[in-house]
């Protein structure tokens, strides 16, 4: 439905420059930038008005105010999309957008939320995506906070979520405040992100802007999903509207995600319904719910295994046919691999051994199919390297998964005979006895070290199923391997994936976004938090209590950047020396960090350290209390590395 | 392409039993565990970093190492493992862990009570 709204304001004639002059004269009082260290040290860089300014005759000037203005107009564009909250460090440069949404918008969707660092509003906008299935607004400071969002949005392009990020620039070079408004102003502002963001625009006029914002809606929701990037003019945002000027916000049109070509189609389902040991892995097939729906259809038609490697929520933990602890005898049999957009399939069905001699083989049985589908091949960018090494695959559809799903299982459906269904079901129930045993011998697995302390990830993950299985939980963080061996997924919004780009410092405020989204829903948000991650921006704890994001943060606590001790491992094993060494600049103690205490200081309900496994149950529960009362809470748990 | 890589990962197997026949000559293991201390081995477990893939308690992970004990497997395989893995376990040499060291360090492997069984444990019903 077109909409199209007018604005009017009154006719006047507006001296800019008089008007700045009158602003710095109010913003920079000679007598204070004298008395004060600070103003005086910024007065070196910022040229100050001539004594006397401030009690001398004003220079002539028609308006000193607007009632409305260009933010104005963005802000209605911005509610038009239906984005409901944005995150957002605060920047002069995009400071009258900030005024728009607070006060024209009225705080209400969106409602802007207080981060302490860009890289937490693009990670809380990550993270909401992934529950909510659409875009958060981000705003970002010219240059400085472009750049400190710059890894957020990486992993977000990585992960192929959408994020929505409007970034402030001055461009106009003669309307710059002097000082830090030109060390922020940059000729192509998106220039730095360009290669991980989908799309991006510098409009120049209001309603280029309302264009390019619903073009960038439209792109950033078409599979592959991505962030874009708008540069919103400070002197667009600033100047009045008149009514003269006629703007129109244009009609936002979905577009139908890819499906796959028929006839391709149709070959995948006579190999899918002929082979013997065929398998479905999925990594981020699951887009929404109706994804994981037509995954479990899919494979209750073939009665084939599916290796569910966690992109997304793609199939529920406890089905017979999730067969993910049995990844490698899987591959190593199968006669055909379906790969639903997978984002490594090469490291799917290759074995990789980092060894001094690097070296790699095939996994896979000769002759075996490769089928995959993924919207990846309908968008490749050079530079950055995240499409892993080249796979062969025998059948490739450049589509989205989930959009093609639903023909390919009627396609399969089709090729069903009476034999077949009874080969299928005997085939399903050997897989149903398998998923028994993994249940099995991952509760056996779990008792090792069960008493132990520091506490095992195992007994971690078994204390929190035991108080929240009842309730409407969300898991939204990345997971230790174990909830999936333990707990009982079944719902979309039970399990939000990775970081996409492996870039540390996502998983708190990718967290506290997914809360935000589950927060409407009364859902119990659930975050296994690590140490590291967390100590990249702590100050979206404060945002979760600031804004009070219901959730529960449970440290999984190693006190170490544990992947890259390893890694030292590996290097001094490897050169054969130091080997009790890798400690060193990878650990996180002397002195540990009370995560507890830090917490509390953002406002959260919080315990710890616990390193007695008796002691988590209780203090889990007590910090669920919490969190039903609309509570951010924490628990500092100290726990084994992996 | 595939005989290729076919081709490739029989020249690998071929190699690692061949470094494995040397290995053996060279340095024989015996099969049962020389004497070690258990105490002195569960410091080496994690001074040397064992723990970081095999947990402080060596009950493992499905992401980085597998368990180790109790119950180990036969010390002429772990020796022999540690000093030439086949997989992606970094590897220990006799320059940096000597032969009594990992005596020591199989000694408390072998000392790792049994947990209890999964039955027994109510989280685990």
């Amino acid at each position: 439905m077109a909409k199209t709204r007018k604005f009017s304001a009154d006719r006047r004639r507006f001296l800019k420059g008089a008007a700045v002059a009158g602003a710095a004269t109010l913003a920079a009082p000679t007598g204070m930038a004298q008395s004060q260290p600070a103003q005086a040290q910024r007065a070196a860089a910022v040229p100050l008005p001539p004594p006397g300014a401030e009690t001398g005759t004003p220079p002539e000037v028609d308006v000193l105010t607007a009632d409305r203005c260009g933010s104005d107009f963005m802000v209605d564009v911005i509610k038009s999309l239906d984005i409901e909250y944005i995150c957002s460090n605060p920047g002069s440069s995009f400071r009258a957008l900030h005024e728009s949404v607070i006060n024209y918008g009225g705080n209400q969707k969106p409602e802007f939320l207080t981060c302490c660092h860009e890289e937490s509003s693009v990670a809380m906008a990550h993270g909401y995506s992934k529950i909510e299935g659409k875009p958060l607004g981000v705003l970002a400071h010219g240059t400085v906070g472009l750049q400190h969002a710059a890894m957020g949005i990486y992993n977000a392009y990585c992960d192929r979520a959408p994020v929505y990020i409007i970034v402030g620039n001055a461009i106009d070079a003669t309307m710059r405040r002097p000082g830090v408004e030109w060390a922020h102003s940059v000729q192509d502002a998106a220039a730095m992100v360009r290669d991980y963001v989908k799309w991006d625009d510098l409009p120049i006029s209001l309603q280029h802007f309302a264009e390019s914002a619903v073009r960038a809606y439209k792109i950033a929701m078409t599979p592959p999903l991505s962030p874009v990037l708008l540069v919103a003019d400070t002197e667009l945002q600033e100047r009045p509207i008149h009514e003269t000027d006629k703007l129109r916000i244009p009609k936002l049109t979905r577009t139908s995600p890819p499906q796959g070509d028929s006839g391709a189609v149709a070959e995948a389902a006579r190999l899918l319904a002929g082979a013997q040991n065929p398998v479905i892995i999925a990594d981020r097939a699951a887009r929404t719910p109706a994804g994981m729906k037509s995954l479990v259809e899919l494979a209750e038609t073939l009665q084939a295994p599916v290796i569910d490697q966690g992109g997304r929520m793609n199939f529920p933990s406890r089905h017979p046919l999730n067969q993910s602890s049995r990844t490698r005898a899987l591959v190593v049999d199968a006669d055909v691999i379906l790969g639903l957009e997978l984002t490594d399939f090469w490291g799917t069905v290759n074995a990789y051994r980092d060894q001094l001699e690097r070296s790699s083989r095939s996994i896979t049985k000769a002759g075996a199919k490769l089928i995959s589908i993924t919207a990846l091949d309908l968008y490749t960018k050079a530079n950055y390297q995240d499409f892993q090494r080249y796979p062969e695959i025998d059948l490739a559809m450049a589509a989205d998964a989930e959009a093609t799903l639903p023909a390919l299982i009627e396609a399969v459906k089709k090729l069903m005979t009476a034999d077949r269904r009874n080969s299928f079901q005997a085939r399903g129930a050997k897989l149903a006895t398998a998923s028994q045993t993994a249940l099995q011998q991952a509760r056996t697995e779990a008792t090792y070290a069960w008493d132990a302390s520091p506490i095992s990830t195992a007994r971690l993950s078994a204390e929190l199923w035991a108080q929240i299985k009842t309730e409407d939980w969300s898991l939204v963080s990345s997971s230790l391997g174990w909830p999936q061996r333990l707990w009982t997924f079944d719902k979309y919004y039970q399990y939000i994936g990775g970081s996409g780009g492996a870039g540390v410092g996502y998983g708190a405020p990718a967290a506290a976004g997914a809360a935000l989204a589950n927060k409407k829903y009364g859902r119990l948000s659930i975050n296994i938090q690590n140490d590291g991650d967390l100590m990249y921006a702590p100050g979206v704890l404060w945002t979760a209590a600031h804004h009070r994001i219901p959730m529960l943060s449970v440290m999984h606590n190693n006190r170490a950047y544990h992947q890259e001790v390893m890694h030292l491992q590996r290097m001094a094993n490897r050169h054969n020396r130091g080997i009790e060494r890798p400690h060193i600049g990878t650990t996180i103690e002397d002195p540990n960090i009370d995560y507890s205490k830090l917490a509390q200081s953002m406002g959260l309900y919080a315990e710890g350290p616990i390193s007695d496994p008796k002691n988590l149950g209780p203090a889990i529960q007590r910090a669920i209390a919490a969190v039903k009362r609309g509570e951010p809470a924490l628990l500092d748990v100290v726990t084994q590395p992996r | 392409m595939k005989t290729f890589r076919f081709c490739v990962s029989l020249a690998l197997a071929a190699l690692m039993i061949a470094s494995s026949i040397v290995l053996a000559a060279q340095n024989p293991a015996p099969a049962s565990a020389p004497r070690g201390n258990a105490e002195n081995g569960r410091m080496l477990f994690a001074k040397f970093g064992c723990y970081e893939c095999h947990g402080r308690e060596a009950q493992g992970s499905t992401a980085t190492g597998p368990r180790l004990g109790p119950n180990p497997i036969a010390y002429n395989r772990f020796i022999a493992y540690i000093r030439k893995p086949a997989g992606e376990m970094p590897p220990y040499t006799a320059k940096v862990v000597t032969e009594q060291q990992a005596a020591d360090i199989y000694a408390f492997l072998q000392s790792l009570p049994r947990p209890p069984a999964a039955e027994t444990i109510p989280l685990l019903k």
